[in-house]
């Protein structure tokens, strides 16, 4: 068997991959506005409610959510969960709180003067978040959701524990089938990797038009992780 | 269905132990790609260009890959090729190597904030590459990232459990195992799920307080 027989069970597998990564973001996007924009609020009953949320839900691995949601929740509440729909929640709750904090991180970076603007010109709370407030920290936000995406593909790689037909379960499969243990994994890894720089272009375009509509000068491509290089090459060798 | 406590206080002891195991996998792996990272930072700074370039590339990959395929790839390629090793070994590897190319980005950072005036000062004192590298730069740009890589400690305790995956008898793998022997799940994954949060809330206040203490530098 060669590689190109088995492209179709490799794309079955990452069509399911990207339907639970698309799934989960979305969720774990709403998650993290809510949750990002009541932790930014003056309330300290809301702010303390959203800071429970994040430490609890970062707090515990997608993993066991995704094993506590599969195996325990059908025993409370008597109705099984679907794998996928499994995946997708705890992903979602996951990778939500992880967005919380960077939305309301970037919230807090809007120049407070801004905030004050937006009373003197008196604007409703809503009005200042939409119009105000949100595009300048949305700018702030959205190279971190960019990982934050990246994160949440490769977190689903762990569906296939729960039996999910996904890239690793086929690539598992696999394995298991034709013994080419090199092949199955190494097939499995590049069409991940093809799979993240796939959103990662997404999502720099998404960083130059959000840049454009604030009127900035289009950004640098950043590197995941860390700053732009400075081009300073050291004295060692 | 209710909720069996004292079947919980029975499991412990077995459930600690597999505590013991996550935390042994998380001190090693973490040891291991601090290290690592620090290596792969210096390469690429110091390397010939194209070398520095494959390195950077080899990272990238590894970063944008799941931890999971790359865990079943150590585990199961390399006994292909000669090497065998243990469950708790590969995982080990598979882990270390992984938070190596997070680790490296975060060392990178750290040099990146080092003034150009100390390279320059290190080699108008004419200091041996060596000792430019141990006396002033990495004393300088290792202390600023201290509270980042903390950050990557926490996320990596949170990814042990998918050394179950691989055979390591974890937490995650005790709790399905006894779950399993006596159809306690609810128990189990609820334990599972406390005993994650008991050690990684205090880790996280730890680590902010470190952060507190050396961002101020």
């Amino acid at each position: 068997m060669t590689f190109f027989d088995l492209l179709p069970l490799y794309l079955n597998g990452a069509w399911y991959t990207l339907l639970i990564t698309l799934g989960g973001c979305a969720l774990a996007f709403v998650i993290a506005m809510t949750v990002g924009i009541v932790g930014s609020v003056r309330n300290p009953v809301l702010r303390a409610a959203a800071a429970v949320y994040v430490e609890v839900f970062r707090g515990v691995a997608a993993l066991v959510l995704m094993f506590w949601l599969f195996y325990a929740l059908p025993l409370v509440t008597g109705y099984r969960v679907e794998p996928v729909f499994a995946a997708i929640l705890a992903l979602g709750l996951n990778v939500g709180a992880y967005g919380a904090e960077n939305v309301r991180g970037a919230i807090k970076a809007v120049p407070r003067a801004q905030y004050e603007a937006t009373v003197a010109l008196n604007m409703t709370p809503v009005q200042r978040m939409r119009m105000v407030i949100l595009p300048q920290a949305w700018a702030q936000m959205l190279p971190t959701f960019g990982n934050l995406a990246i994160e949440l593909m490769k977190g689903s790689a762990v569906v296939s524990l729960i039996a999910v037909s996904d890239l690793t379960f086929v690539a598992q499969q696999l394995r298991t089938f034709s013994g080419d243990t090199a092949l199955a994994f190494t097939a499995a890894l590049v069409m991940y990797f093809i799979i993240a720089q796939v959103l990662l272009f997404f999502v720099r375009m998404a960083e130059r038009r959000a840049d454009r509509r604030l009127g900035r000068a289009p950004a640098k491509p950043t590197r995941r992780g860390g700053r732009i290089a400075a081009a300073v090459k050291g004295g060692g060798a | 269905m209710t909720f069996d406590w004292g079947f919980v206080g029975e499991v412990l002891p077995d459930l600690l132990l597999g505590l013991r195991y996550t935390l042994l996998a998380t001190v090693v792996s973490y040891a291991f790609a601090l290290v690592l990272g620090l290596v792969v930072a210096m390469v690429r700074r110091a390397a010939p260009r194209p070398v520095a370039a494959v390195v950077h590339w080899v990272m990238e990959f590894i970063r944008c890959t799941p931890l999971l395929v790359q865990l079943f790839f150590v585990f199961y390629v390399l006994p292909s090729v000669g090497v065998q090793l243990s469950p708790l070994t590969a995982g080990i590897i598979g882990l270390g190597v992984h938070y190596a190319a997070y680790t490296a980005e975060v060392y990178r950072s750290g040099l990146e904030g080092v003034p150009r005036g100390q390279w320059e000062a290190a080699r108008a004192l004419s200091l041996p590459a060596r000792r430019t590298w141990t006396a002033v730069v990495l004393p300088q740009a290792v202390r600023r990232v201290i509270p980042a890589l903390g950050n990557y400690l926490i996320s990596m305790f949170k990814d042990t459990p998918l050394l179950f995956a691989i055979t390591v008898p974890e937490l995650l793998f005790e709790a399905n195992r006894l779950g399993g022997q006596y159809f306690k799940y609810l128990e189990m994954m609820t334990v599972v799920g406390l005993l994650f949060i008991c050690v990684s809330v205090p880790a996280a206040i730890l680590i902010r307080f470190l952060e507190r203490r050396y961002a101020a530098i």
